[in-house]
């Protein structure tokens, strides 16, 4: 701790820095409003798959930039899980260097042009802002500033392909490519080894491609990254369930010699409520992947998906809100979210549900589903909903939600989406009985080093965490990376 | 990318097709199956792997055409490559000796159970094979099933084949002839759900393998969900085989047919364009 606060210290002392700190009060900081993000027209947007937020221009980037006070003791970065250097990005990007921002936030962030458009910044960096903690006033918009960098040095066709160091024909294998995956797939090649990423699916990006939809994260700005992990020597095996096309045992006989398991929490809960199995109700995880990954509402796709009319989405997560916007884009007259607490507990992030909002989907919190009922070929047609009320925080620190009793009421309904939440993937752990996990499922490591009972095992991201988010994921393989690279060095030099 | 390296029709809708594909035919046992995908544009569907040869690394397939997907795969021809292959998936048959076991299969519920037979009978077993279809030319795989079984039934809806009548007259007749130990049955959903209710009156303990709507085949989307025993299960990772007495067979025909306006709407539509094209 104390080397980082020197380090931070020291970073903040360099000429550039102060000079730019200077050349404008802080008072006249201050002064400044928070840039609003340019986004499409609700209307238009909620028919189409176009982007909703634009990017901030360059100018309003500087603009945005100019209101951190670049404080001695910053705050921000402790609100941050990979501890990026947001003031040297931020002072960057004022200077109108926008490569060299680019350049601090790999630093640290493999994924910057996906973070800064995914992450749930007002519980992280934005919540420790000066201006949030001290002012009360709007925190530095700095996701915005994040993406704004990130989407400049791909936009500007001179992205740097990270240094590697000498190739050391060490394999080493990645299970899942998702962002904990391609995190440290990048990190270890970049340290000299030979990797290969396995991924079950046929397209590489984990939740990135299946889950999160291309109204908020183009699959181009994964693409980018992906193609620039190649560029390193990363190779790719798609359609290669490790455990199932081949044992661990069988990639150790290929010369395999420490594994990152990244493979997510993909597995979704169902409610066990009465009819929950009828026809036109999906996990949000088919649902998503049918349209995300299957390009099902594309007629020239062989995939097919019920675009309903009536479409309910039980949850009010990230996936929730995903489902219920795409809902209303594949042309649903209403399209509603079911949240059986309130607003203030949603998980999802704030800017989707005030997005969600302006494209029209209603919101009905504190209400619970209780059954389904369907027609006489086997298609939902109503569900009985009940309204519920908070009582005490639960384990959870949230409100626990209780049934109003005698509230029930009938919804009519074509399709609903249920996203109440994932399971860890059991793919790997069932095929390691001596795997050490959790009576949830999720794999047990050592916190700093990813290790899990498995010495050639690492493992991070949702299938340690559960549930978790892009940037944990990302952070959890970088640490496994570091840990992998000084397990090899250590066996190498035992030998 | 996995090539096909040969082709026979067994009859006019249904194909068998052997892959290239090394890792899967290692890694495979009866009763995995594999999801394939034809082009970018394809959808993702389930085929059972009907036999696999690791040394050469292939694995065969046998198909029925019912839509697109298997439309356009019995239209590919050796040398083309599928793009997307994936497995072996699922959970292998528990296979043991236990006496005699009785299998039945209907329809392209044939293929799948090919390779269950010749495990049952590898392990020691006596193994009765009914097979069921509505004519003599939709009869596939007999000759395949007689080198793996101690006595074939054919039966046909016409009796322009074996004996006539439905797969359940023919389990009935075995059943009543000598003990039973074990049933294996293996169909369009309809037959299954009688098969299993006549194996039920008789006590034997009886395996379906469930064709149900598959999207990943990984666990990840429950596009495949059946009650068995009153729970929800998967079938791609908890089967594709379960108690036949316990499956919820309704429910199960009900969600196949979850697509079947959009299925039907393609199928026209691809049968167009291959009239246009050929
Ligand atoms: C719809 C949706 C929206 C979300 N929105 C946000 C958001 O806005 N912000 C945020 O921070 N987080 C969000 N999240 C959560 C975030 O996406 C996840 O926390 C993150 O993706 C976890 O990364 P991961 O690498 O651990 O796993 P995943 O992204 O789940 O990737 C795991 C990969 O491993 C593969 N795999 C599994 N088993 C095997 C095997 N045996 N062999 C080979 N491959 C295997 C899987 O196919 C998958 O591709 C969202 C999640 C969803 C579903
Ligand atoms: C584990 C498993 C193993 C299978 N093994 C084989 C196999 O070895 N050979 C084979 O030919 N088929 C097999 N099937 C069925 C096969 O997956 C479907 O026939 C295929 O998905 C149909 O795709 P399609 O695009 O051609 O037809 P679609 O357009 O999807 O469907 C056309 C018609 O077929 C019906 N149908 C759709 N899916 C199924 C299904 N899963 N089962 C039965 N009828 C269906 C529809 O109701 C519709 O009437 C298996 C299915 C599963 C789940
Ligand atoms: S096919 Fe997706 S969970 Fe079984």
């Amino acid at each position: 701790m104390e080397n980082i606060l020197e380090y931070l210290k020291a970073e903040r002392s360099q000429e550039w820095r102060t000079e730019i700190r200077k050349s404008m009060k802080a008072k006249d900081r201050m002064a400044k409003v928070r840039t609003e993000m340019p986004e499409e027209d609700p209307n238009i947007r909620n028919t189409s798959n176009i982007e909703v937020n634009s990017g901030l221009t360059a100018e309003q980037a500087v603009l945005e930039a100019q209101r951190c006070i670049d404080c001695p003791s910053p705050t921000c970065i402790t609100g941050c899980p990979v501890g990026i250097n947001i003031p040297k990005f931020i002072k960057k990007i004022e200077t109108e260097d926008f490569l060299g921002a680019a350049e601090v936030l790999k630093d640290t962030n493999g994924l910057p042009a996906v973070c800064g458009r995914v992450c749930p910044q007002e519980k992280q960096c934005e919540a420790q802002c000066f201006y949030t903690i001290k002012m009360d006033k709007p925190p530095v918009a700095i996701g915005y500033l994040e993406r704004f960098a990130a989407d400049f040095e791909r936009d500007s066709g001179q992205m740097a392909i990270p240094d590697t160091d000498e190739f050391n024909n060490i394999k080493l294998a990645v299970i899942g490519s998702g962002p904990a995956g391609l995190a440290a797939a990048g990190d270890l090649a970049k340290f000299g080894y030979d990797v290969t990423v396995f991924e079950a699916l046929h397209e590489i990006g984990g939740v990135l491609k299946y889950g999160i939809p291309e109204f908020r994260l183009p699959n181009e700005v994964v693409d980018v990254e992906i193609e620039s992990l190649r560029k390193m020597g990363v190779k790719f095996r798609t359609n290669f369930i490790v455990g199932k096309t081949a044992s661990f045992e069988d990639l150790k006989e290929e010369g395999y010699q420490a594994f990152f398991v990244g493979s997510g929490a993909g597995l979704p809960r169902f409610m066990n409520i009465p009819g929950e199995n009828f026809n036109g109700i999906f996990s949000s995880n088919e649902y998503l992947t049918r349209v995300n990954l299957m390009n099902a509402a594309n007629p020239d796709f062989d995939t097919p998906v019920i675009s309903g009319n009536l479409v309910a989405v039980i949850g009010g997560g990230n996936t929730a809100m995903d489902s219920v916007r795409t809902a209303k884009r594949l042309g649903a007259e209403r399209s509603m979210i079911i949240y059986r607490r309130s607003e203030e507990e949603m998980p999802a992030r704030v800017e989707e549900v005030k997005h969600a909002k302006e494209e029209g989907i209603e919101f009905m919190n504190l209400h619970n589903p209780l059954e389904y009922f369907a027609d006489e070929k086997g298609r939902v047609n109503k569900m009985k909903v009940q309204k519920m009320e908070l009582g005490a925080p639960d384990a959870s620190g949230r409100r626990r939600p209780i049934p109003i009793e005698g509230s029930e009421f009938m919804i009519d309904v074509d399709t609903v989406v249920v996203s109440v939440g994932v399971s860890p993937n059991p793919l790997i752990p069932a095929s390691l009985p001596n795997l050490k996990v959790t009576d949830w499922g999720t794999i047990v490591v050592d916190k700093e080093t990813m290790q899990s009972s498995i010495p050639e095992l690492f493992a991070g991201g949702d299938i340690v965490r559960g549930g978790a988010t892009v940037i944990l994921a990302m952070g959890d393989g970088r640490k496994a990376a570091a840990g992998m690279h000084q397990y090899i060095m250590e066996k190498i030099k035992a030998n | 990318m996995s090539k096909i390296l040969e082709k026979e029709f067994f009859s006019e809708n249904v194909v068998k097709l052997v892959l290239d594909a090394p890792e899967i035919a290692r890694s495979r046992k009866p009763g995995h199956f594999v999801i394939i995908k034809i082009d970018k544009r394809g959808e993702r569907i389930p085929l059972t792997i009907a036999s696999s040869d690791p040394e050469k690394g292939t694995l065969t397939l046998v198909v029925q055409k019912v839509g697109v997907t298997s439309a356009k795969l019995a239209a590919m021809q050796v040398g083309d490559e599928i793009m997307d292959v994936v497995g072996p998936l699922g959970k292998a048959t528990h296979i043991e000796k236990v006496g005699t076991v009785l299998c039945a299969g209907g329809g392209v519920g044939v293929a799948p159970l090919l390779p269950i037979v010749e495990g049952f009978k590898k392990a020691g077993n006596r193994v009765i094979t009914v097979l069921a279809a509505r004519n003599k030319d939709l009869v596939i795989l007999e000759e395949q099933m007689r080198e793996f079984s101690d006595e074939v039934i054919v039966m046909t809806d016409d009796g322009s084949s074996g004996k006539k009548g439905l797969v359940t007259a023919g389990m009935e007749e075995v059943i009543q002839r000598e003990k039973v130990d074990l049933s294996v049955v293996i169909g369009p959903a309809i037959m299954m759900k009688f098969a299993a209710l006549t194996t039920k009156k008789y006590n034997i303990e009886t395996y379906a393998s469930l064709n149900t709507i598959m999207v990943d085949g990984t666990g990840m989307c429950g596009a495949c969900r059946v009650s068995v025993g009153g729970k929800t299960k998967f079938v791609c990772v908890d089967g594709p085989e379960f108690n036949a007495h316990q499956v919820d067979f309704d429910q199960m025909m009900s969600r196949l047919g979850a697509y079947k306006d959009q299925e039907i709407e393609a199928y026209e539509k691809y049968l167009q364009t291959v009239e246009i094209d050929g």
